[in-house]
C-alpha cells in the first residue's frame, strides 16, 4: 500500500500545483518533494533487510489479458526509490535559483516524472514497467525540449527517438516472454506478464540469444552504453541544469536496474552468452568517455562524458555475475546519483555567475569562492573514488567483482580512477585556480541556501563513504536472489 | 435497430426545427439527440443477438460497441460545429440532418446480416459524406474535393455492388451465414472462380472506403479541400464503422479455409502497402491537415492487422482489438482535427509552422493536441499505445511476428511526423502570424478538455472497456 501511496502522491501533488501560478508553486512542490520523501524514508525504516518483495499491492489492471497493476520494493528497489525521493527535492530547490517560465508547469512535469521513476523502480509487471519507463519519458522529454538551451528542439528530438525506439525493442521481447507464459491464476487469460513468471520460463537458448538483444536495447540506449550513447552529451548539455541532473542523477538509474531486475534473471543464458561482448562495450565506454572527457571545454559536457565513463563501470560489474559486481553497482548508483548532481548544481551555480561554462573563460574562483571550491573538492574527490568518499566503495567493489571474472579487464577498467582524475582535477585546476579571468572578476560566493542544498549531498559522500553498510545491506539480499538466477540455471 | 429509427426521425425533425433559423437551438438538440441515441443505443447491451426484417439487421454486443463509438464520435465532434452557429451559417439545420442520417448508414455497416443492408449502409453513409465535403460551396477546393470523393467513391461502390452480385449468383443468397455455408458446401464448383472475384471485388469496395492503399488516393486531396469539422468525421466514422463492416463480412461470410486462403494474402499485401504509403507519405508533408489524411491512412494499416489477426469470431483478441483501437484513433483524431480547426480558421494556415508558439498563446489547446499526437503515435499514458498493443499482439498470437516486426518499425517513423507538432508548439517561437491568441469558448475548451481526458483514461485503465466484447 505504501509504494502505491508513494506512486500516486508526486502525481496527485503535480496535478494539485496547477493551481498555483508561477513562483508561487515553488513552497508547494517542494513541499510535495519532501513528503514523497518522508514517506520513502518511512518505508525504508519499516522495511526487513531481506530478499522478499514487501508493501506489495497486486490489481488486476488489464484482466482479460492476464496483466496486473502489481508493484512491491525489495532492497534493491528500496534504494532506489530513496535516491529518487532524496534527489527530487534537491532538484526542485536548484530549480529554484533560476526563474524558468511557467514554473508550475516545469515542477508538476518533475513530480509528475518522479511518479515515473518509482513506478519503474518499483513495478512487478512486465507491461506495467514498460509503461512506466515511457511515463518516465514524457516529462523529461518536456522539461528538456522547452526550457532547454538554443539547439533543443533537435536535441531532443534525437534523444526521444533514440530511447523509444529503444523501448519499443524492449516491448517486442515482452511481448514475446508473454506469450510464453501460462495461464493467471483466475483462469481469465491464457498468459500473464508476472516478473515472476518470465524468471521461470526456461527458455531454450537459441531464443535467449536473440532476446537479450530485444530487452538490452531499451536498457542500452538509458544508461547509456557505448556504442548507444550519441544521444546522451548534447542533451545532457542542452538540458536545463534540473532536467540534466534527473536524467544523470535518476534516469540513467532506470537502464542499470532494468539490467538487474528485468534482463540478467529472464534471459539468463543469452546473458552469459553475449557477457564477454558487453563487457568490452562497457570498458571502450569507460574508457572512450574518458578520454574525451580530457578534451572538453564546456563543464557540463565533461560531466556528461565522465558520467558515460562511470556508467561503462557498473555496467560491467553487472555483467561479471558477481556478488560484489552487482553490490557494488547498487552503491555506486547512489554514490553516482549523489555526485553527479552535485556537480550539475555547482556547474549551474558557476553558469548563473559568469554567464559561461567554457573551462577557458574561468578561473581563480578560489579566491572569490572558498565555500564554493571546498563544496566543489569533496564532490570531485567523491567522483574520483577516493577513499573515505562514496565513489570509493563502490568503485572498488566494481573493480573487484569484473578482476575477479577476468583479471585483464579489470586492468583496463581500473585506468577509470587514473584517467576520472586526470580530467577532473585538470578542470579543477583551471576552474578553481590560476588568474582570475574578465567572467570571474565579481564571482560572488555561494548563498546560504545553496549550501543548504549542497550540505545533504556532502553529508552522503562521506557517510556512504564511511558507512557504506547503511545501503549494502538493504540491497543484499536481492542482489543475491538475482545472482541465484542468474548463476544456478 | 431503436437508435437506427430514432436517429432517422431525431434527423428529420431536426431538419424541420431549422425552419426556426436559430443556430443556438440547433447546436444543444444535435447534442441532445446524440446523447439520447447513444443512451438507448446501450439498452440491448448483453440482450443477446436480435434480428430485424428477415435476418436482414442483427444487433448484438458487436454491433453495439460499434454502434457506441460512432455515436460518441459523433457527439464529441458536434462542439466543434459552434464556428458555424457563430457565423450564422444557414444550412447548419441540413450539415446536422446529413450528419445525423450518415450516423444511421454507420450503424446500419455495423449490424447488417445481408449485403443489401451493407449496400444501403455504405450507400447512406457516403451519400451524405459526398454532400458535406462541398459544402464550403464558394471555395475552390472543397468542390474539388467532393467531386473528387463523389466520382472515386461511386466508382468503388459500383466495384462492391458487382462483386456483390458476383457472389449472389456463386451462392444464390445475400445473407452472410448462408454465403458462408455455400461457400464450404460449394453446389457447382465451377462457380467458385466467380465467388472469389464477387469477394475481392468487395474487398476493394470497402478498403476504397476505409482508405486503404492502394485504394487511398483520393484521402490526401479530399482531406483537404472540405471543411476541417467533416474530414474529422469522415476520418473517424467512416472508418470506423467501415472496418466493423470489414470483420463482419470476413468472419461471416467467408471464414472458410478457401476463401481465407485468397484473402487473407490480399490483405497482408495491402495492410503492408498501407503502413507504408500511410506513414512514408505523412513524413513528407508540411499541412498538419495533410498530415492527418496520411496518418489516417496507416492506421487503416494498423486496424488491417486485426483483420489479418483472424480467429473466426466477433469476439475475443482481433474483435477487442479492432475495437479499442477505433475508440482510442478516433478520440485522439476528434481533438486533432478540433485544435487544427481552431487555430486554422483564427491563422488561416493549416501548416506547421502556423503552429509555432501555441504552447504561450494557447497552453490548452497545445496540450490537447500533444495528447492527441502521442496517443496517434501510440506512446504510453494515451489510449493510443493500447490500442496498438492489443492488435499487435493478436497478430503475435497467430503467428504473423513479421507482419507486426513491419508495423513497429513504421510506427517508429510515425514518432517523427507526430512530433513535428508539438515541437512546433513548444519549441518554436512566436512570429507575426502565430503571435495573436487563438479565440476558443469555453464550450470547445471543455470538449476538448474531455477528449484529452478520455485519451489518458483509456491509457491508464485500459481494462474498462478492453475485454468487453
Amino acid at each position: 500500500m505504501l509504494t502505491v501511496l508513494l506512486l500516486l502522491w508526486p502525481v496527485a501533488a503535480a496535478l494539485l500545483l496547477h493551481f498555483f501560478k508561477g513562483r508561487a508553486a515553488r513552497i508547494p512542490a517542494l513541499g510535495a518533494a519532501l513528503v514523497e520523501f518522508a514517506l520513502a524514508a518511512y518505508a525504508a525504516i519499516s522495511f526487513s533487510a531481506d530478499a522478499t518483495g514487501q508493501f506489495s499491492l497486486n490489481l488486476p489492471w488489464i484482466s482479460s489479458a492476464g496483466i496486473n497493476f502489481h508493484v512491491g520494493m525489495d532492497g534493491l528497489s528500496l534504494s532506489l526509490v530513496l535516491l529518487t525521493a532524496f534527489l527530487v527535492p534537491i532538484i526542485l530547490l536548484s530549480a529554484f535559483r533560476r526563474n524558468f517560465e511557467n514554473e508550475s508547469v516545469f515542477y508538476a512535469l518533475v513530480l509528475f516524472m518522479e511518479t515515473g521513476l518509482v513506478g519503474v523502480f518499483t513495478a512487478q509487471d512486465a507491461f506495467l514497467f514498460y509503461f512506466f519507463w515511457e511515463v518516465a519519458l514524457i516529462p523529461i522529454y518536456f522539461l528538456a525540449g522547452v526550457w532547454g538551451g538554443a539547439n533543443r528542439a533537435k536535441v531532443t528530438f534525437k534523444f526521444f527517438l533514440y530511447t523509444i525506439v529503444g523501448s519499443l525493442f524492449m516491448l517486442a521481447g515482452f511481448v514475446y516472454l508473454y506469450f510464453q507464459t501460462g495461464p493467471t491464476a483466475n483462469g481469465l487469460s491464457a498468459h500473464n506478464s508476472e516478473l515472476l513468471s518470465f524468471y521461470n520460463l526456461n527458455l531454450p537458448i537459441a531464443t535467449q540469444v536473440w532476446l537479450f538483444w530485444l530487452i538490452f536495447a531499451a536498457f542500452a540506449v538509458k544508461m547509456p552504453i557505448f556504442p548507444f550513447h550519441t544521444w546522451q552529451p548534447d542533451t545532457y548539455t542542452e538540458a536545463p541544469a534540473p532536467a540534466t541532473m534527473l536524467l544523470s542523477g535518476i534516469m540513467l538509474k532506470m537502464g542499470i536496474y532494468g539490467c538487474l531486475r528485468w534482463l540478467l534473471p529472464v534471459v539468463p543464458q543469452g546473458t552469459a552468452y553475449w557477457q564477454n561482448l558487453v563487457l568490452i562495450l562497457a570498458i571502450i565506454g569507460i574508457i572512450y568517455g574518458a578520454i574525451i572527457a580530457i578534451r572538453q571545454q564546456d563543464v557540463k559536457r565533461l560531466i556528461a562524458y565522465s558520467s558515460l565513463s562511470h556508467v561503462g563501470l557498473m555496467i560491467a560489474g553487472i555483467f561479471s555475475f558477481t556478488e560484489m559486481g552487482m553490490q557494488g553497482a547498487s552503491i555506486q548508483m547512489l554514490a553516482h546519483g549523489v555526485n553527479v548532481v552535485g556537480m550539475f548544481f555547482i556547474a549551474d551555480a558557476i553558469e548563473r555567475r559568469t554567464g559561461t561554462r567554457q573551462i577557458d573563460d574561468l578561473g581563480g574562483l578560489t579566491r572569490q569562492a572558498p565555500v564554493l571550491t571546498v563544496c566543489f573538492l569533496v564532490l570531485l574527490l567523491g567522483t574520483v573514488a577516493l577513499p573515505l568518499t562514496n565513489g570509493f566503495v563502490g568503485e572498488f567493489l566494481l573493480l573487484a567483482g569484473v578482476y575477479k571474472y577476468n583479471a585483464w579487464m579489470g586492468a583496463v577498467a581500473g585506468i577509470t580512477i587514473i584517467l576520472s582524475a586526470v580530467y577532473l582535477l585538470r578542470m579543477f585546476q583551471r576552474v578553481m585556480l590560476g588568474p582570475d579571468s574578465s567572467f570571474t572578476a565579481t564571482f560572488t560566493d555561494l548563498t546560504g541556501s545553496e549550501l543548504a542544498l549542497l550540505v545533504p549531498l556532502i553529508v552522503l559522500v562521506f557517510w556512504i563513504g564511511l558507512f557504506p553498510n547503511t545501503f549494502l545491506h538493504l540491497s543484499k539480499d536481492s542482489v543475491l536472489n538475482i545472482l541465484n538466477e542468474v548463476v544456478i540455471r | 435497430m431503436n437508435s437506427i429509427i430514432l436517429l432517422s426521425v431525431l434527423g428529420l425533425g431536426n431538419l424541420f426545427l431549422g425552419f426556426r433559423r436559430s443556430n443556438r437551438l440547433l447546436l444543444p438538440a444535435a447534442m441532445l439527440i446524440l446523447g439520447l441515441v447513444l443512451t438507448v443505443n446501450f439498452i440491448d447491451w448483453n440482450q443477446g443477438p436480435q434480428s430485424f426484417f428477415n435476418d436482414m439487421l442483427v444487433v448484438d454486443n458487436f454491433s453495439i460497441a460499434f454502434t457506441g463509438i460512432v455515436l460518441l464520435t459523433a457527439l464529441l465532434l458536434i462542439p466543434f460545429s459552434e464556428k458555424y452557429v457563430l457565423d450564422g451559417e444557414a444550412s447548419l439545420a441540413e450539415y446536422y440532418s446529413l450528419l445525423l442520417f450518415s450516423l444511421v448508414g454507420a450503424i446500419m455497416l455495423v449490424s447488417y446480416n445481408h449485403l443489401l443492408m451493407l449496400f444501403l449502409g455504405i450507400e447512406t453513409l457516403s451519400i451524405a459524406m459526398y454532400v458535406l465535403a462541398g459544402s464550403d460551396k464558394r471555395n475552390l477546393r472543397s468542390n474539388e474535393a467532393a467531386l473528387k470523393y463523389f466520382l472515386m467513391g461511386a466508382f468503388a461502390t459500383g466495384i462492391l455492388l458487382f462483386g456483390m452480385a458476383l457472389v449472389y449468383g456463386a451462392t444464390g443468397t445475400f445473407v452472410l451465414r448462408d454465403i458462408s455455408f455455400a461457400v464450404q458446401n460449394p453446389v457447382n464448383d465451377s462457380l467458385r472462380p466467380m465467388l472469389y472475384i464477387g469477394m475481392l471485388m468487395m474487398l476493394i469496395g470497402i478498403g476504397f472506403k476505409v482508405s486503404a492503399a492502394p485504394f487511398h488516393f483520393w484521402t490526401p486531396d479530399v482531406y483537404e479541400g472540405t471543411p476541417t469539422f467533416f474530414t474529422a468525421f469522415m476520418s473517424t466514422v467512416v472508418k470506423t464503422a467501415g472496418f466493423a463492416a470489414f470483420l463482419k463480412l470476413l468472419v461471416q461470410a467467408f471464414p472458410a479455409a478457401s476463401a481465407q486462403g485468397l484473402w487473407l494474402p490480399t490483405l497482408t499485401a495491402m495492410c503492408v502497402l498501407t503502413l507504408l504509403i500511410g506513414n512514408v507519405g505523412a513524413v513528407a508533408q508540411t499541412s498538419l491537415k495533410r498530415m492527418l489524411a496520411y496518418s489516417s491512412v496507416s492506421h487503416a494499416g494498423y486496424l488491417l492487422i486485426g483483420l489479418v489477426a483472424f480467429n473466426g469470431q466477433l469476439e475475443g483478441a482481433s474483435a477487442n482489438g479492432i475495437f479499442f483501437y477505433s475508440l482510442a484513433y478516433s478520440i485522439a483524431t476528434v481533438a486533432a482535427f478540433g485544435v487544427l480547426q481552431l487555430v486554422a480558421n483564427a491563422r488561416m494556415r493549416e501548416d506547421y509552422n502556423g503552429l509555432n508558439g501555441l504552447a504561450k498563446t494557447n497552453p490548452l489547446l497545445a496540450f490537447v493536441l500533444t495528447i492527441a499526437m502521442l496517443s496517434l503515435a501510440g506512446i504510453p499514458l494515451t489510449g493510443g499505445f493500447f490500442g496498438k498493443f492489443f492488435v499487435f499482439s493478436a497478430a503475435v498470437e497467430n503467428g504473423y511476428i513479421g507482419l507486426v516486426v513491419f508495423a513497429v518499425v513504421m510506427s517508429m517513423v510515425s514518432i517523427y511526423y507526430y512530433l513535428r507538432p508539438i515541437i512546433a508548439m513548444y519549441m518554436h517561437d512566436t512570429d507575426e502570424t502565430t503571435a495573436a491568441l487563438v479565440p476558443v469558448s469555453s464550450f470547445q475548451s471543455g470538449a476538448l478538455l474531455l477528449l484529452a481526458l478520455l485519451t489518458v483514461v483509456l491509457g491508464v485503465l485500459p481494462g474498462l472497456v478492453s475485454g468487453i466484447l
